[in-house]
């Protein structure tokens, strides 16, 4: 079976084509990043490639593509413009879909994430799926995520022929992962918020491959979120990751807010304003319903998902 | 973490790190459940509040065993003393009863989260802000739910109307209903005598986002606790009208309103 993968230079996306091509699948992975190329592989054809633009419809042209595994998302770590995030992710979502109805396409499995559920005080824990999205409510930044999730809702209605799963993970950790969380843990120092700890989850980047593949192979179409029976608190992962912890004042939220600001600039370690809730307020999610379908059972539990960050550090003041 | 734990061992002499170690809680590898509960934040608390329980309000509890050894359950009781202490006496007896004791679980005012320290200490040993999807998730994990349906309507009233139960919201009927979970109905005298208030000072509570502010004593008294638990109460899961739904409220505030006669009967002094 020929499989598009999008956000191919991303560190999932090599997992997940790894395991493609050892179950004997052929691969063509896209992706946009500049500063990589991507080999050719036995059965992987890679394309450097803006999936908003006209030329994208020749990769589809080009191969007998059966399913879709669109993992790739600008992330706000990658770019801070809002604008152009969301015509990337969302315009960019919007014609993948249109090209896979159009060239017969069976299949498709896209990433989300829980951010989806926003991060407010009044959040109860174990969010299931079908929980309002109040993301975008909160940020304006998160909007593309919210929208790029409307865009995918609104397919699965309108065509149910084209078997669309969508995976709503917890933060995605592990060696070269690129979120803004992630890169939290990878600090030496790390901000969290004064009197905050709120709950979370973390899936290890090879757990959250294997979850991408068990729901391709699975195809049942729906909404699942991903996440393991363990919990931590935000500032237990910092210690468990081996950050040097940074108090930042939680009160008023004006003050966090302007810190969150200005932290490039006073040479603190950045951390961008749309994570502050998320220091803040819980957003637990409820991941049984994916774990019963698929029979996805994670590796790593949090303080084994989180020792690589603890050991990279301390290998780098070692050396 | 290490801080935690240290402290832990200073508070809980070894009698009763025994006695905790019967309390069977599922929480993941990290030491945490969803909600945020931690078992060595938790078992600090109760060692610390046990003076409180055994000393300052000599809690007498009848008819505790009636609160399963396993499995889900609610415990609805009345509400009353402007602070929760009735909540966290029903709790501790629990906590210390001699067989099968157990953590529970209550349900707090929705600005706590917002707090910083208390807001995640209070999750730390148990309670969890009144949400009926929490609710839901804690009865299908089976945790032993305290919910008090009158709210602040029964911990703000004036001393004036002591023991006089205020209306009952429907919402602990219908969750009992959909997860088959007894009812365990309790009646909580001494309460009102704790902090006995004899105004409201409205404005200035709606001034600072609280539901209200008694003029009261400072803190609360040492009224001699009675926690008389009722027999189970089971209602069908079958499809009643809101109508039903309230008879079988009455029902359960009938039997509380007994419960309270029979522990006013019982005490011989209010302290």
């Amino acid at each position: 079976m020929e499989i598009m993968v999008t956000g191919a230079a991303g560190t999932l996306a090599k997992h997940v084509i790894d395991q493609l091509r050892d179950a004997g699948h052929s691969v063509v992975a896209c992706y946009f990043r500049d500063a990589l190329e991507l080999d050719n592989r036995e059965r992987v054809t890679s394309y450097r490639v803006d999936i908003t633009k006209r030329g994208f419809e020749d990769v589809f042209r080009n191969h007998k593509i059966q399913a879709v595994l669109h993992l790739g998302r600008i992330t706000t770590t990658q770019d801070r413009k809002a604008n152009r995030r969301y015509a990337s992710n969302v315009d960019g979502t919007r014609k993948l879909l249109e090209l896979s109805r159009k060239y017969g396409v069976k299949q498709m499995v896209i990433l989300s994430t829980y951010f989806v559920y926003g991060a407010s005080a009044y959040n109860p824990a174990l969010l299931d799926e079908e929980a309002p999205l109040k993301a975008s409510v909160l940020d304006k930044n998160l909007i593309d995520m919210v929208e790029l999730e409307n865009l995918a809702h609104i397919h699965m209605f309108q065509y149910p022929e084209l078997h669309i799963t969508i995976l709503r993970p917890a933060n995605i950790v592990g060696p070269h992962t690129q979120n803004g969380l992630s890169l939290q843990l990878s600090r030496e120092a790390t901000p969290y918020l004064l009197g905050f700890n709120p709950m979370m989850q973390f899936v290890q980047v090879e757990d959250m491959a294997d979850a991408v593949i068990a729901s391709f192979k699975g195809n049942k179409p729906g909404i699942y979120n991903v996440a393991a029976e363990d919990w931590a608190g935000y500032q237990d992962a910092l210690r468990m990751a081996g950050c040097n912890m940074i108090p930042v004042p939680s009160i008023p939220p004006g003050l966090t807010n302007l810190i969150a600001d200005l932290s490039p600039k006073l040479g603190l370690n950045a951390f961008p304003r749309y994570l502050v809730p998320y220091m803040k307020y819980p957003v637990v999610i409820d991941g049984s319903k994916f774990a019963d379908t698929f029979g996805w059972q994670p590796k790593y539990n949090i303080e084994q998902a989180l020792a690589y960050y603890r050991d990279k550090k301390q290998f780098k003041r070692a050396s | 973490m290490g801080l935690q734990s240290k402290l832990t061992e200073l508070l809980v002499p070894p009698e009763l790190k025994a006695h905790f170690d019967k309390v069977e809680k599922p929480v993941g590898d990290a030491g945490y459940d969803p909600w945020g509960f931690k078992l060595e934040n938790a078992k600090a608390a109760m060692a610390a509040f046990r003076w409180i329980h055994d000393q300052y309000f000599r809690v007498e509890s009848k008819g505790i065993e009636n609160v399963p050894a396993k499995g889900r359950a609610l415990v609805i009781a009345n509400h009353a003393g402007q602070l929760p202490m009735d909540g966290l006496m029903i709790g501790m007896a629990l906590a210390m009863r001699e067989k099968s004791p157990r953590f529970a679980r209550a349900m707090i005012e929705r600005f706590f989260p917002t707090v910083p320290v208390i807001g995640n200490w209070l999750n730390s040993v148990g309670a969890v802000i009144g949400d009926p999807v929490n609710c839901e998730k804690m009865l299908e994990r089976d945790e032993v739910v305290i919910v008090f349906p009158e709210g602040v309507r029964g911990s703000g009233k004036m001393y004036k109307d002591a023991y006089q139960l205020k209306r009952f919201g429907n919402g602990f009927v219908r969750l009992a209903m959909q997860y088959d979970a007894p009812i365990i109905p309790v009646g909580v005298v001494g309460s009102e005598e704790t902090m006995p208030a004899v105004a409201n000072l409205k404005p200035l509570a709606k001034l600072l986002g609280v539901p209200y502010i008694p003029v009261s004593p400072p803190f609360p008294l040492p009224a001699k606790f009675h926690l008389n638990f009722g027999e189970p109460i089971y209602f069908p899961n079958d499809d009643a009208s809101e109508d039903e739904m309230t008879e079988r409220v009455e029902q359960v505030k009938a039997e509380i309103a007994k419960l309270i006669d029979k522990g006013l009967k019982e005490r011989e002094s209010i302290f």
